[in-house]
């Protein structure tokens, strides 16, 4: 990889769990505990994992709706860390985010005209007339109708109104566009739509993603390497292909084999796993997976593994892998 | 003979804008033993098929208008109210996609699995109590004594939905019914759930009716499958037949536009245009048309009747023999 567009490292937010009568804090949510990643100009990284393993909250650190406990998060080479306020402002148009509900996430007593005008109200860009003018472009990139305009988000269908949440998170030619399970929500015959319109626009704009879902069928489509979640860290990261091809951690192995294959003559080797997944108030001992594996041992119980290379731009944490 | 047998199905909902049918002539079979899958998207009427066919249809809005449910003979959608209250749960089981909307909060796990078991099947509270904790064992709860005494909070979302099959199998019936049950799980434990039922099933020897919008899903636990299009069923098979040659355009474009796990990263995936009409404004003809790359002018003037493809594969398709 050339120079990284985003490079996040060593990133940590845990949240205070207030308990008690004094509603003292005594424990923490190790929400992302962690984590460092790179992401090319251009590239899709496709960031997966179980509800509750931080991938959502990872996204809102980088797109700093958050403010992170510890690490570091540098955009084009620029710490963005600490920044808030008025420096952040300019940032803000370099790196967008696309929500899982759109009718959550667009006001829903703004016409679409007005939604998609106000991130230039805000940055204070052009006038009425040029507004009006890029609106009307942005509906169209996003292959909508220029009368959409004058609507409300509710007279749209769920994977039109996914259109517009991108369209508004396109308006500012932003370098970075952090999508939060963008077509979790949306039918299958629509969700290819979605993924294909968003696949178009990053190869017309140069955009980079970090796409962010449960579902490793529709990130491995869409992305150049992939990233797997357990509890607040990454355990294994490696290009779409390898990730699925030749999988070295155990998670990522029963993750792959629980996806319900949709062709009737496959007959799935499940490795079903036990249990659930635990809570990151209180992660266990050594490796986090360790409950859950079918291939622990004495030391999973005891030390953590490290993320180390397994091979060629292939990491995984786990003490038992493969190298080579 | 079927144990249950869906004959021209029909179901009308009341709405600010008049009159919508959710449900059209819709017509299938379920046998001893056997899953039966129901495929399609939001609003294609799976969901209020299986709610019809438990007569637990939104009130006053929702009324079956036509058809019958053959179980076991007799004809569902004419049974008294109370002797239906008897079939669900004595001979019916269900499961909900939500698992916290099926339990009640502010009942312990034990009174909510105890309460069929004594009403139904007519046990005494300890033995009732004794039921229940191996049925919690069977679906793979952890000390399940203890969990008797806690309530749906206590429980993460795999474990609710263990109980609410607990509950449905408690008395077991003869046929579940499972309206999305694994959708808002993880695949870890969407995986434990849908092999949970497949043992269960293989035990108790019931039938399964799996609503789903999840083709993978269809494609690993059913038998056969219906793929339901804007409250008309599109195409029935048996689900090798469907998979390996699916007749009606909407099908094939369903199968064609899933991401798989083999599929070249990056590709274009294949889409079906448009979107499906409004129940308030179905086209006169195939309701797949305005999106169907197939649709001629025939297409657009009356629905197509179900035609046999080959045996037991139905397609409501004008030209299915030509594509």
């Amino acid at each position: 990889m050339t120079e990284a567009l985003l490079e996040v490292d060593d990133l940590k937010m845990h949240f205070p769990v207030r308990e008690g009568l004094l509603l003292r804090t005594r424990k923490f949510n190790r929400a992302v505990d962690g984590v460092s990643l790179q992401i090319g100009p251009g590239e899709t990284l496709g960031l997966v994992g179980e509800s509750g393993c931080g991938k959502s909250t990872l996204g809102r650190c980088i797109a700093r709706l958050y403010q992170p406990t510890a690490g570091t998060i540098r955009f084009q080479g620029q710490d963005i860390t600490g920044m808030g306020g008025r420096s952040l402002r300019p940032m803000r148009q370099n790196i967008q985010m696309i929500f899982q509900d759109p009718m959550e996430s667009l006001n829903a007593r703004h016409t679409v005209g007005d939604i998609l005008a106000e991130p230039f109200v805000v940055q204070r860009m052009g006038d009425r007339a040029w507004r009006s003018k890029r609106v009307n472009e942005l509906l169209n990139i996003v292959g909508l109708p220029a009368r959409s305009a004058s609507r409300y988000p509710f007279e749209f269908s769920g994977g039109q109104r996914q259109r517009i949440g991108i369209a508004r998170a396109i308006a500012l030619n932003p370098k970075l566009v952090i999508c939060d399970e963008p077509v979790s929500a949306l039918d299958v015959s629509i969700q290819s739509q979605i993924l294909n319109l968003l696949m178009d626009l990053q190869r017309e704009f140069n955009l980079s993603y970090l796409f962010i879902a449960h579902d490793l069928a529709v990130v491995k489509h869409v992305s150049d390497r992939v990233a797997i979640m357990y509890l607040g860290k990454i355990i294994e990261t490696a290009d779409s292909e390898t990730i699925y091809r030749d999988a070295r951690h155990p998670y990522t192995q029963s993750l792959i084999s629980a996806i319900p294959v949709p062709d009737p003559h496959h007959q799935p080797s499940r490795q079903v796993l036990q249990g659930d997944v635990p809570s990151p108030i209180n992660p266990p001992e050594g490796c986090h997976f360790h409950p859950r594996c079918p291939i622990a041992e004495a030391r999973c119980r005891q030390r953590e593994p490290e993320l180390r290379e397994l091979n060629r731009d292939h990491l995984g944490a786990c003490h038992l892998a493969v190298t080579g | 003979m079927a144990l249950l047998e869906v004959d021209a199905l029909t179901t009308e909902f009341d709405t600010d804008e008049g009159v919508v049918r959710a449900v059209d002539a819709v017509s299938f079979s379920v046998e001893p033993g056997e899953t039966l899958g129901i495929v399609g998207e939001s609003g294609c009427g799976k969901s209020v098929t299986a709610l019809s066919i438990m007569r637990l249809l939104p009130q006053p809005m929702g009324r079956i208008t036509g058809g019958h449910v053959l179980f076991r003979g007799r004809d569902l959608v004419r049974e008294p109210i109370a002797q239906m209250e008897t079939i669900r749960g004595n001979d019916i089981g269900m499961v909900f996609q939500e698992p916290m909307t099926a339990l009640n909060p502010v009942h312990t796990i034990g009174r909510q699995l105890t309460e069929g078991l004594v009403l139904h099947k007519g046990l005494g509270p300890r033995e009732a109590t004794q039921e229940a904790v191996d049925i919690l064992a069977r679906v793979g709860i952890p000390a399940p004594d203890i969990r008797m005494g806690e309530y749906p909070h206590q429980l993460s979302g795999g474990m609710r939905q263990r109980v609410v099959i607990a509950i449905a199998l408690a008395c077991r019936p003869a046929l579940l019914i499972a309206d999305e049950p694994t959708t808002a799980l993880d695949v870890t434990i969407q995986a434990q759930i849908l092999e949970l039922i497949k043992e269960l099933q293989g035990e108790l020897g019931m039938s399964v009716i799996l609503i789903t919008h999840d083709m993978g899903v269809i494609a690993q636990t059913c038998d056969k499958v219906v793929v339901m299009y804007a409250g008309k069923v599109a195409e029935k098979a048996p689900v090798i037949d469907l998979f390996d040659r699916p007749a009606h355009p909407y099908t094939r474009g369903l199968l064609a536009s899933i991401p798989r796990l083999d599929t070249i990263p990056k590709s274009r995936l294949a889409v079906i245009e448009g979107m499906v009409p409004g129940l308030r404004d179905l086209p006169p003809g195939c309701r797949f048309a305005n999106r169907c790359p197939h649709a001629a002018s025939a297409c657009t003037e009356a629905v197509p009747p179900l035609q046999a493809v080959r045996e037991n594969h139905m397609v409501s398709c004008a030209r299915w023999a030509e594509l």
